[in-house]
């Protein structure tokens, strides 16, 4: 079976000098749920605007469930590849809730009934249901946030791609968002791509690779990336601090699972102090 | 500060008015100011005036809020009134008495240019009052749709209405995002020293400069980003492009409707058979 997205030794670079992409091969399988980690710069964002055509490579190929993306199946790719932007403020073309969600509905050109079932489904997959007639001018952060995640989802694609998408939230709003993430790819199998600096969110998922200067630097399940602290620091990541704890106390002799909270560390040490 | 300006000045209640068809209001504010510069005589405007009263009250908005609306252009309207009373002069007489009533120097009161007075004031209170009473009981994003559906015609000459439509719905919406950003840009310029509102005019024009330049980047790096989300989202102008909020008449539209065509229609019997004529 194809994968749902594969970069095919992919070329890109934003002119002489700048930032450039080299040979990139990357592919995500249905259903899976990735975690794509580095500093800024690193070509992360390159990578999710390269996957529905808001940018074009210079060279290779992107496909998407095997389909080759080509000027004239853009339109195709990206009802079927949503992407999520960063700021909450700049993605909405409505002041109202449910007229934002229909946006991409209606530039498919969905009849007004389906358009109407749509905005129902997405809203309350983000658990907006509620607020359907709400200002988005008047919502926290993380609920524009879920209210962009909803515009996209009405379109329903089969991938979403979510380009730092609690870069500007706070931190009860990378939790809603987290949480809806979760749930879209468990509930209904919606591939996911997890752009993010946060190396906590990278636990969410089954799988993460690390970006530097537009190369994939590693790539494995979250919890062993996390052992390698040295090298995420060479990648200008930094481990959040209780990950850093654990790698230490394992350093120290200390035999302790990978946790991310303090509640799960406290746990692992009092196991292996017992 | 800036975020409690509320744009449009939407007053939110429901209400006959307020559940009307937006391309009506509109249709129905035109036809009003028609009605009201055909009206020629006093019982006109006064059946004029007897409608919006009606239309105030079926709107459900305070009347000291509608008259609110009148001052901002009160001084406007005083000082015309003023200047028509003194200088207007003519020989016209429309109750017993002399045509001239007081003069002196180049000052000349007379009858004809009273009733002129009388006429504008009351033109320009209802055409505001009118105007207001649109946008208090429409919102903006009503308004816009209402405003596209009606330019539709212009289609058939290529212009381009849905663009239009779509332009005038993003101004609204990051109308309070860039009020925020101007606050917060601001006090980012206070805290670095800038002395924003101290100084003459001069001083103070400049002191907005470092406001502007910052406020102009980022207004352009949103744009950007609001293409970019855009372009995710399938948009390609208006061609094969569906709406899901349609705009319908209803019952009470018609009624509101035939409400109008009476006025009008009585506005324009009496400006060509004056009951008391002037």
């Amino acid at each position: 079976m194809a994968n749902a997205l594969e970069y095919k030794d992919v070329a890109f670079s934003y002119g002489e000098g700048g930032f450039r992409m080299e040979h990139l091969n990357f592919s995500v399988a249905e259903g899976e749920l990735v975690a794509v980690l580095g500093h800024n710069g690193s070509g992360k964002s390159t990578l999710a605007r390269l996957a529905n055509g808001l940018l074009t490579p210079d060279g290779g190929e992107i496909s998407v469930f095997g389909t080759v993306l080509r000027e004239k199946n853009l339109f195709d790719i990206r009802k079927q590849v949503g992407i999520v932007f960063q700021n909450p403020d700049s993605q909405a073309v409505a002041s109202i809730v449910e007229d934002d969600v229909a946006f991409g509905a209606e530039n498919v050109g969905l009849p007004r009934k389906e358009i109407g079932e749509r905005i129902g489904y997405a809203l309350r997959a983000v658990g907006m249901e509620e607020y359907r007639t709400a200002t988005i001018s008047r919502l926290s952060g993380g609920q524009k946030q879920r209210v962009a995640i909803a515009g996209v989802l009405a379109l329903r694609p089969k991938i979403m791609i979510l380009d730092e998408a609690t870069a500007m939230l706070d931190p009860r709003g990378r939790r809603e968002i987290a949480e809806v993430v979760k749930q879209l790819n468990e509930r209904e199998g919606i591939t996911v791509l997890l752009i993010t600096h946060f190396m906590e969110e990278a636990l969410l998922c089954s799988r993460a690779v690390v970006m530097n200067r537009g190369e994939i630097v590693m790539e494995d399940a979250p919890a062993n990336i996390f052992r390698r602290g040295e090298e995420l620091l060479t990648y200008q990541l930094a481990l959040p601090r209780i990950g850093e704890i654990a790698n230490r106390l394992r350093a120290g002799g200390m035999n302790v699972a990978d946790a991310l909270d303090v509640d799960t560390l406290a746990e692992e040490i009092a196991k292996c102090v017992s | 500060m800036l975020k409690d300006v509320s744009f449009g000045q939407y007053y939110p209640v429901r209400s006959f008015v307020h559940s009307l068809d937006p391309r009506l209001k509109i249709l129905f504010l035109i036809g009003y100011i028609v009605a009201i510069f055909l009206a020629q005589e006093l019982l006109a405007l006064g059946i004029c005036a007897a409608v919006l009263l009606f239309a105030i009250l079926l709107a459900r908005i305070p009347l000291g809020k509608v008259l609110r609306a009148v001052k901002g252009v009160l001084f406007l309207v005083l000082f015309t009134a003023a200047v028509n009373i003194f200088f207007h002069g003519g020989d016209k007489v429309y109750w017993d008495g002399p045509a001239l009533l007081w003069e002196w120097k180049i000052f000349r009161v007379t009858q004809a240019g009273i009733m002129l007075s009388v006429f504008l004031v009351l033109r320009l209170f209802l055409l505001v009052i009118g105007s207001s009473l649109l946008t208090y009981t429409t919102t903006p994003v009503s308004l816009t749709d209402g405003i596209e559906s009606l330019l539709t015609p212009l289609k058939w000459v290529r212009f381009p209405v849905h663009e239009l439509a779509l332009i005038m719905s993003i101004a609204l919406r990051f109308i309070p995002i860039l009020m925020d950003e101007t606050e917060r840009i601001m006090n980012a310029q206070k805290a670095r020293g800038a002395s924003l509102d101290s100084g003459g005019p001069a001083k103070r024009v400049k002191a907005i400069v470092p406001v502007l330049i910052p406020l102009l980047l980022s207004a352009f790096r949103r744009a950007d980003e609001l293409g970019d989300a855009m372009d995710a989202r399938c948009y390609s102008g208006g061609k094969n492009r569906t709406k899901y909020k349609k705009l319908r008449f209803s019952w009470r539209d018609l009624l509101a409707f035939a409400l109008l065509a009476a006025l009008i229609a009585g506005i324009v019997v009496m400006y060509i058979f004056p009951v008391f004529p002037l």
